[in-house]
């Protein structure tokens, strides 16, 4: 399916969700309303034009310094129509929650794992929300622009794993 | 490994795996509970080999970052940074010579064979068969000497550059290249006759570690993990990148989803790319191997030093970097063990303002509780290998 008739498409069906949508080199991208990512999803993996059976990516992006939100960015793709789409959804700053996917999708599980732990963005419905890259008991998420770079941790990594010891 | 008895179920225990142990290939930790012999949960635990690579990528130049893509999936390099700089090239809209693609080409398809020759000599070694892993990396060092010879290093090679690749192929590689795709098939033979019909390796790995093509599919399995359950899809035929198109060649299918099949999956494999390699040495026209585009590529070096424009340019994309346009890019490669994406969002400025990795072994250890649990102990051994994983793409 071209782009054209993939924007009609779901343009169409969401008129009131999809905020703005847009192409860049030839990728299409979606902006939905965080209210709606599970219907959205859903329509993406099961309308049968579209067949977004993969998930290929999902990760966060800190723009709070420029438009005050983070966005949550999904690469959505189709084993058998061949054609890539990337859903973006705002989320606002202060209350970063949104509905996890990991019921369409399973893969989605660990990539919100890791947009928890680098983000802090909160996916509501997610059944086993841990940090996953970091240790248990790190403080701040790494990736939000203002994190240091050489940030130093509060509590040293032996009274992180050996905190049983005297 | 340390055992502890839980207090309220006798029977049930859970046993500590890694984070260093050797079939975990790397710094894997899993947890699990045990149920006697049987597995009933397993609990995933990375993260140990974290080192920040997309935080350090926002402080680096588009160029700055190339060394750090070699330490991802550290046994294929090559992937890496054809990966990064296919993302790049495509956000910036530069064309590639066509000698560079064949070279990338070349070299990928290389990678892909040592990147399997290094999986099949560990995952062999950790289900008992020694005498591969001796074959495998006999192999493997003539892989290495070839990379040697084009990059100047062995592991972190670095040699692909944004617009082609650092310099031209030198004098005697191709004949390197040729001696090597001519013994390999008569070399892999001689693994297949100690696996193949080998009755210990096929009672180790038949029917074990099952996943289903919907299920391979819903948990974002990609390269040989997905393949090996019979879902043909394949980065380099599905969605062409640095002529592909231009070679025959075809994709290996699995039918049973199990060890033993994403085994026969990965062989296959070898032979293909090294028929793709064939075809590179056959084709490889002359010319550039790295664009002329100037806002990529540096002038040439006598230039540098007899003319004051090119010194100047020199001298600003050193300093500077390239700036490509505001926007984002999604990029992915057929890496060796599956679908290698960088996703790229720029602000216009000389670095990326968020750059995400997706690797594929990240993916592919999420599906490994699914397979594993209900099943013995051992076959957690022979599951992690088959799924070939690398733990440096996994924590980044």
């Amino acid at each position: 399916m071209n782009n054209d008739s993939i924007i009609i498409l779901v343009k169409s069906n969401f008129p009131e969700t999809v905020t703005d949508c847009y192409e860049f080199r030839g990728e299409l991208t979606f902006v939905i309303k965080k209210e709606h990512i599970m219907q959205v999803a859903e329509f993406f993996k099961k309308n049968e034009e579209l067949e977004c059976n993969y998930l290929s990516d999902l990760c966060g992006v800190d723009k709070r310094d420029t438009d005050g939100i983070f966005e949550v960015v999904y690469h959505l793709y189709s084993l058998q129509k061949k054609h890539r789409v990337r859903l973006k959804v705002p989320v606002p700053s202060d209350d970063p929650i949104l509905s996890t996917v990991t019921p369409v999708w399973k893969t989605a599980n660990w990539h919100e794992r890791e947009t928890y732990d680098m983000f802090g963005i909160q996916f509501q419905g997610h059944p086993d929300l841990r940090k996953i890259l970091m240790p248990e008991d790190f403080e701040g998420h790494p990736l939000r622009k203002d994190y240091p770079i050489d940030g130093r941790q509060p509590a040293s990594l032996r009274a992180i794993y050996r905190k049983d010891e005297a | 490994m340390t055992t502890a008895t839980s207090a309220k179920t006798t029977h049930m225990m859970s046993i500590n795996m890694g984070p260093q142990h050797p079939s975990t290939h790397g710094v894997l930790r899993l947890i699990l509970e045990m149920d006697g012999e049987t597995i009933t949960k397993v609990t995933p635990d990375i993260g140990f080999l974290h080192r920040g690579v997309e935080k350090l990528a926002e402080y680096k130049t588009y160029h700055q970052f190339i060394p750090l893509t070699d330490r991802l999936d550290y046994v294929a390099p090559f992937s890496n940074n054809l990966a990064y700089a296919l993302a790049v090239e495509k956000l910036i809209g530069v064309e590639i010579p066509e000698r560079a693609q064949h070279i990338r080409v070349m070299l990928c398809e290389l990678t892909r064979i040592s990147s399997h020759l290094l999986w099949l000599a560990t995952h062999a070694l950790d289900l008992g068969a020694m005498t591969v892993f001796f074959y495998c990396f006999r192999e493997r060092e003539t892989l290495y000497d070839i990379f040697e010879m084009v990059s100047g290093s062995r592991m972190n090679l670095s040699y692909i550059r944004i617009g082609g690749v650092a310099r031209d192929l030198p004098g005697g590689f191709l004949k390197s290249v040729e001696k090597f795709v001519n013994e390999f098939p008569s070399k892999l033979m001689e693994y297949e006759t100690l696996l193949k019909d080998n009755p210990i390796w096929k009672k180790r790995t038949i029917g074990v570690g099952y996943i289903s093509p919907e299920d391979a599919i819903d948990y974002g399995l990609s390269g040989p993990s997905l393949r090996g359950s019979g879902v043909n899809w394949d980065v380099r035929k599905a969605e062409p990148y640095s002529g592909y198109d231009k070679y025959d060649f075809s994709v290996p299918l699995g039918v049973h989803g199990d060890v033993y099949d994403r085994y026969r999956v990965r062989i296959e494999e070898m032979i293909q790319s090294n028929n793709i390699v064939k075809q590179a040495l056959d084709i490889l026209p002359k010319g550039d191997h790295i664009t002329h585009a100037p806002c990529v590529a540096l002038p040439a070096k006598e230039a540098v030093e007899t003319n004051m424009e090119a010194m100047i340019h020199h001298f600003k994309l050193i300093t500077d970097g390239i700036c490509p346009p505001k926007g984002e890019v999604y990029s992915c490669v057929e890496a060796p063990k599956g679908e290698l994406g960088f996703y790229i969002v720029s602000d216009g400025s000389n670095r990326p303002y968020r750059l995400k990795i997706r690797p594929p072994s990240f993916v592919n250890l999420e599906a490994l509780p699914k397979m594993v649990e209900g099943k013995m102990l051992p076959d957690v051994v022979a599951v992690i290998g088959s799924l070939d994983i690398v733990l440096g793409e996994i924590d980044r």
